[in-house]
Formats: C-alpha cells, sequence, structure tokens
C-alpha cells in the first residue's frame, strides 16, 4: 500500500517535471515545426541560475526560482531573434545539427563557469522533512512540486484557451499562412511563444533540480526524455505532453523501484510500442 | 533569410578502366604509411573503423534522407557481437565479424520496420531511443557485457590463420584499411545504381517517388538494413583493433560525433567520411588533451557556424569555390 502511494507520489511529481521542461517545445515545434534538441539546455541554466542564486548570493529559493525564469526567458528570446528564426525554413538536418551545436556550446560554458561536478541545491527549511497525510509521510519537497506543478499548468491552461495571446498560438499551430494573413504578426508571436518556452524549462530545471542533477551533461543525458513526453504528446498542445509527461513519470518512477535490475529499459520499449501504434502522438486530432 | 543550401552534386561517375586504376594510387599511398610515420598505425585503425562506420551513415543521412541520432546502438551491437563470441571462443576475425555484421542486420530490420513507418520528430526520437534502449541492455546485462567496466578478455585469432594481431597494430591497420577499400567499392557501387538514384528521389520527393511505382517503405528498410549491417562491421573492427568493447561504442555521444564527423566532410557526397573523419579525429586529439570544456565549445561552436554560414562541409566549400572559379572563367 504505502510502496504503491510512494511510487504514485513520486512518479506524479517527476512527470510535473518532465512536463514543466518539455511543454514549451511541445508548443514551439508544433509552432515552427522546429527540431530543437537544444531544449534541455534552457532547464540546465534555470538550475545552474537558481542554484547560483541561492548559494552565493543568498536569494531564497523561490524569488531565485523566478530570477532563473526570467532571464532564461530572455536569453531564450535573444536567441531566437539571433539564431533560431533564421533556420525555420531549413532540413531537418539542418537543425539538429544547429541545436547539437548549441548544447556542446553550453556545456563547455558551464562547465568552465561552475566545474564538471553537479550543483547540490539546499532547499529552504519548509521543503525539507516530511508532512502527513492520512498517516503516510510524503516528502515536503516533492509536495511542493505537485503543488507548485499544478498551479502553473493551470495558469498556462488559462493562457492558452483564455487569452488572445493562447489563441493566436493556436491559431498559427493550425495554419500559419492563414494565421498570418488574417493579421496575425507570426514572426513576434514565435519569439514571445520562444520566450515563454524556455522560461516554463527554467522552472522546471530550477523547481526540479533535486530530482534531475544540475551537472554540465544535463542536456545530453536528459534530452530523450523531453523528446519522448512531446513526440508521445503530441506537437502543438499543451494538454498531450501533460498526459504523457505523467504516464512517462510514473511508469519510469515504477520501473525503478519495482525492477532496479531493468533500469529504464522498460521505458524505452514502452515508447516504442506506443509510437508504432501512434505515431503522431496519443492526443492526435483527426 | 539564409541561402538555401544547393543541392549535392547527383553523380558520383564510375571511372574508366585507366582512371579506376589512378584511383587506387591514394589507397596505395596510405597503405605505405607505416613507413613513414611508425607508431601512428592505432590512431590510423581507428580513423579507419570511423571512416567505414560515417560511410554507413551517409547511406542514410546522405542517400536516402533518413537522419538518425542512434546509429551508435548499430556500432555497439556489432561491438558486442564480436566481442561475446570471441570472449566464448569464436575468435577467428573474419567469421566474427560477418556474425557481427549479420546481428547488426537483424537488429536493422526490426528497429527499420518499426521505425521508418514515422517521420520527423517522431523518428528522430526513435533512432534516439532504439540506440538507448540497446546502451540500457548492454548496461545492464553485466554477466555477458561486463556493464560500465566494459568487455575484457577479448581476443582474436591471426587474420586468415597468417597475420596475427600485434601491439604495434601493424595487422589491425592493414586489416581495417582493406575491410574499409572493400566497403568503399561496395557503396560506391551501391549508389550509383538503380537502387541508389531510387534513394535520392525518395530524398527529395517521397510522394513523387510513390507515384511513380517506387516501394518507397520497401527500399528505406532495406538501405537502413544494409546500413545497420556496415556499422556493425565497423563496431566488429574496433573490438578487433582494440581488444576491448567499451559501453561508450553504444552511447548517444558516439552518436552525435559520427554524424558531426560526416556532416563536416560533407554528407551525401561519398568522399565526405573520408575528408570529414580524418579532420575531426586529428583536431579531438590535439584539443581534447588540454580540456574537454574547449574541445566542446570549438566543435560547438563550428557546428553552429558550418549550418548558418556553410552547409555541405568541407566539400560542399570547396565545390563553391570551384564553381565561382569556373563562372569567372568562362565570362
Amino acid at each position: 500500500m504505502t510502496t504503491t502511494i510512494t511510487i504514485l507520489f513520486f512518479g506524479i511529481a517527476y512527470g510535473m517535471i518532465l512536463y514543466l521542461i518539455s511543454v514549451g517545445l511541445s508548443v514551439t515545434m508544433g509552432l515552427m515545426g522546429f527540431v530543437n534538441l537544444a531544449h534541455g539546455v534552457f532547464a540546465m541554466l534555470g538550475g545552474y541560475a537558481t542554484v547560483t542564486f541561492m548559494n552565493r548570493f543568498g536569494v531564497p529559493f523561490l524569488p531565485a526560482l523566478a530570477i532563473g525564469c526570467v532571464l532564461v526567458a530572455a536569453l531564450g528570446f535573444v536567441l531566437e531573434r539571433t539564431l533560431y528564426r533564421y533556420l525555420y525554413g531549413r532540413s531537418e538536418l539542418d537543425q539538429v545539427l544547429f541545436s547539437f551545436g548549441l548544447i556542446l556550446v553550453s556545456v563547455a560554458i558551464v562547465r568552465i563557469a561552475w566545474g564538471p561536478l553537479a550543483q547540490p541545491i539546499h532547499l529552504p527549511g519548509y521543503l525539507r522533512g516530511e508532512v502527513k497525510i492520512f498517516d503516510i509521510a510524503l516528502p515536503a519537497y516533492r509536495l511542493a512540486l505537485v503543488g507548485f506543478g499544478t498551479v502553473v499548468i493551470t495558469g498556462l491552461w488559462f493562457v492558452f484557451e483564455r487569452t488572445m495571446f493562447g489563441a493566436r498560438i493556436r491559431a498559427a499551430v493550425d495554419n500559419r499562412a492563414m494565421a498570418q494573413s488574417i493579421g496575425i504578426n507570426t514572426s513576434r508571436l514565435f519569439a514571445a511563444a520562444f520566450g515563454l518556452g524556455t522560461g516554463l524549462a527554467a522552472l522546471g530545471g530550477g523547481l526540479g533540480a533535486d530530482v534531475l542533477a544540475i551537472a554540465p551533461a544535463y542536456p545530453l543525458q536528459y534530452i530523450i526524455y523531453f523528446l519522448i513526453v512531446v513526440a508521445v504528446g503530441g506537437l502543438g498542445n499543451i494538454k498531450g505532453p501533460f498526459v504523457a509527461a505523467l504516464a512517462i513519470g510514473l511508469a519510469d518512477t515504477a520501473c525503478r523501484y519495482l525492477v532496479p535490475a531493468a533500469g529504464s529499459i522498460f521505458i524505452f520499449a514502452f515508447v516504442f510500442i506506443v509510437l508504432i501504434w501512434r505515431p503522431n502522438g496519443i492526443m492526435e486530432r483527426r | 533569410m539564409a541561402a538555401v543550401p544547393s543541392a549535392p552534386p547527383a553523380y558520383v561517375a564510375l571511372p574508366s578502366a585507366g582512371i579506376r586504376l589512378l584511383q587506387l594510387a591514394p589507397w596505395l599511398l596510405v597503405a605505405c604509411l607505416p613507413l613513414v610515420l611508425p607508431g601512428y598505425e592505432p590512431l590510423a585503425t581507428q580513423v579507419f573503423v570511423m571512416i567505414l562506420f560515417a560511410l554507413s551513415l551517409d547511406l542514410l543521412v546522405g542517400y536516402a534522407g533518413i537522419v538518425t541520432l542512434g546509429h551508435a546502438g548499430l556500432f555497439g551491437m556489432g561491438g558486442y557481437a564480436a566481442g561475446i563470441l570471441s570472449v566464448h571462443g569464436c575468435t577467428d576475425p573474419i567469421l566474427t565479424a560477418a556474425c557481427a555484421m549479420i546481428l547488426a542486420a537483424v537488429t536493422g530490420v526490426v528497429f527499420g520496420v518499426a521505425m521508418l513507418r514515422t517521420k520527423g520528430l517522431t523518428l528522430l526520437m526513435l533512432t534516439m531511443a532504439s540506440a538507448f534502449l540497446l546502451y540500457e541492455i548492454a548496461n545492464k546485462a553485466t554477466g555477458l557485457t561486463g556493464g560500465e567496466d566494459g568487455l575484457q578478455g577479448v581476443s582474436f585469432t591471426p587474420v586468415l590463420g597468417l597475420f596475427a594481431f600485434d601491439f604495434r597494430g601493424k595487422t589491425a591497420f592493414f586489416y581495417s584499411l582493406a575491410a574499409l577499400f572493400l566497403v568503399f567499392t561496395f557503396v560506391r557501387a551501391l549508389i550509383n545504381s538503380p537502387f541508389g538514384w531510387s534513394l535520392r528521389g525518395i530524398r527529395e520527393n517521397d510522394a513523387r517517388m510513390a507515384a511513380i511505382g517506387c516501394p518507397i517503405m520497401q527500399r528505406r528498410v532495406i538501405v537502413y538494413v544494409i546500413s545497420s549491417a556496415l556499422a556493425g562491421l565497423a563496431g566488429a573492427l574496433q573490438a578487433q583493433a582494440t581488444q576491448f568493447v567499451a559501453l561508450h561504442s553504444l552511447s548517444f555521444e558516439l552518436s552525435g560525433n559520427i554524424l558531426i564527423m560526416l556532416i563536416l566532410g560533407g554528407s551525401g557526397r561519398l568522399y565526405g567520411a573520408f575528408l570529414g573523419v580524418p579532420t575531426f579525429m586529428l583536431a579531438q586529439d590535439l584539443l581534447a588533451k588540454q580540456d574537454p570544456a574547449n574541445w566542446f565549445l570549438g566543435l560547438g561552436i563550428i557546428l553552429i557556424a558550418l549550418v548558418m554560414l556553410a552547409p555541405g562541409g568541407i566539400l560542399g566549400i570547396a565545390e563553391r569555390a570551384v564553381n565561382a572559379v569556373r563562372t569567372r572563367s568562362s565570362r
């Protein structure tokens, strides 16, 4: 019983982190059709920013998180305007190579600036320890992850479904030429969406610093998980990746607990089966 | 907008008899290398193996237009196949290399049939996942593969019963050079065959190829299997030359690196692998010794610059230079 709840709980917390990081990738890929392998870079930078502001400048956890999020969103915006947008029409191979190059550069810079070791995060007191709910002790950090994730996802849903900005994005995903011809400035929209996506990734990276360790190899090590979430969830929407992230978080956690000898073998096999059954993701619209 | 990359040249000519003899010259020159640069045989062997590996990737990326980020999965598969066979007593190098090719080809059939029905991001992700899957299996099956420590105790009997693998690496040098020559000849014939032309057609426009009756899925799977077998051969040669199989041979890093080596030289150009691999490996040998961070930084910047400014790699730059000179002189 306790094991089941632990797995459920840890799996959902992990899924929330995966979702926060990957949702921006899903939206930008759906919008611009850009294969951005370097998305994990922004999550890593968010993590480094959070940890650095906390450890070196003594900023509390939540403000540090916010600073990291804003800084990385700004960086994403600038990179979109200066580099990414010149590659939208290019071949998939060019996009893959470009983003792989970006990964290498970021890995090198981070290694030079912070060294090769993982950065420890010192969580504030209220996030350490455990909280008792119905006689089951749950770690406060993961509880906060779930709570925080829920808030962000609700906000994101609101922006996407109930604001003009969200409506524009949905219109551009569906039919870019048509959206442009009714007066939506898609170029500016892309930059804004890219900034938003990278900011969310930074938030996920900072929040999840205790789950996905902040080290130079971060973008190479976890990229496959972010891509899985996007591929399984489908491009250009925010619901699909949510279901996919939770499913993958739960499945991966369950596998690690129940069959530690198999590691993540099952998860990759599972993803293969899902994508052969539904090549365009589980939320495919017809 | 950046310039649209020009299409690679459509045709690599099959030479006439006289020129064909002349084309053997570079191979003979390279075969004389141990006389000039003794002690560099192991590095040269590494280069040959990687060129062979990059050639197999060029069939997919350059000719069939299938971008894969998991080609190391098949390379490692070949390496482990050869290594595990040798540990269990089957130590003839050519026989184990053949077995490794068959096993890699079978893996290629399984993954290829499953993956090649998808395209775009999904295909890219599945190629990555396939290599991650094999990596995890090799990592966890420590009894068979040695896990993270790599497979040790690999050794092979002399090639053809005549040439023993020596510690200076001379046998491995000539053995892998010979294998590379055979594979190169095969790949050149393949890409000039009607099959090779249909691959280019599929790369350029698969809907039209389907409309003129080309079985696209079948062609893509076939080229994937051929490429898998060649990648497996490269892995087996690596295992035989180094008498060791590392877990790294299945890694995402290697999948990425081999793609970079190919692109650096120029993909879809047959000779790109021969330029890109030595350039990459020499630079790595020089730079990574000091600090891996510098190497990553340099490589990343080169990669971004290559995509933004010089699509087509070294050969692409050379082609444009030649074209520029031609147009000027014809004026």
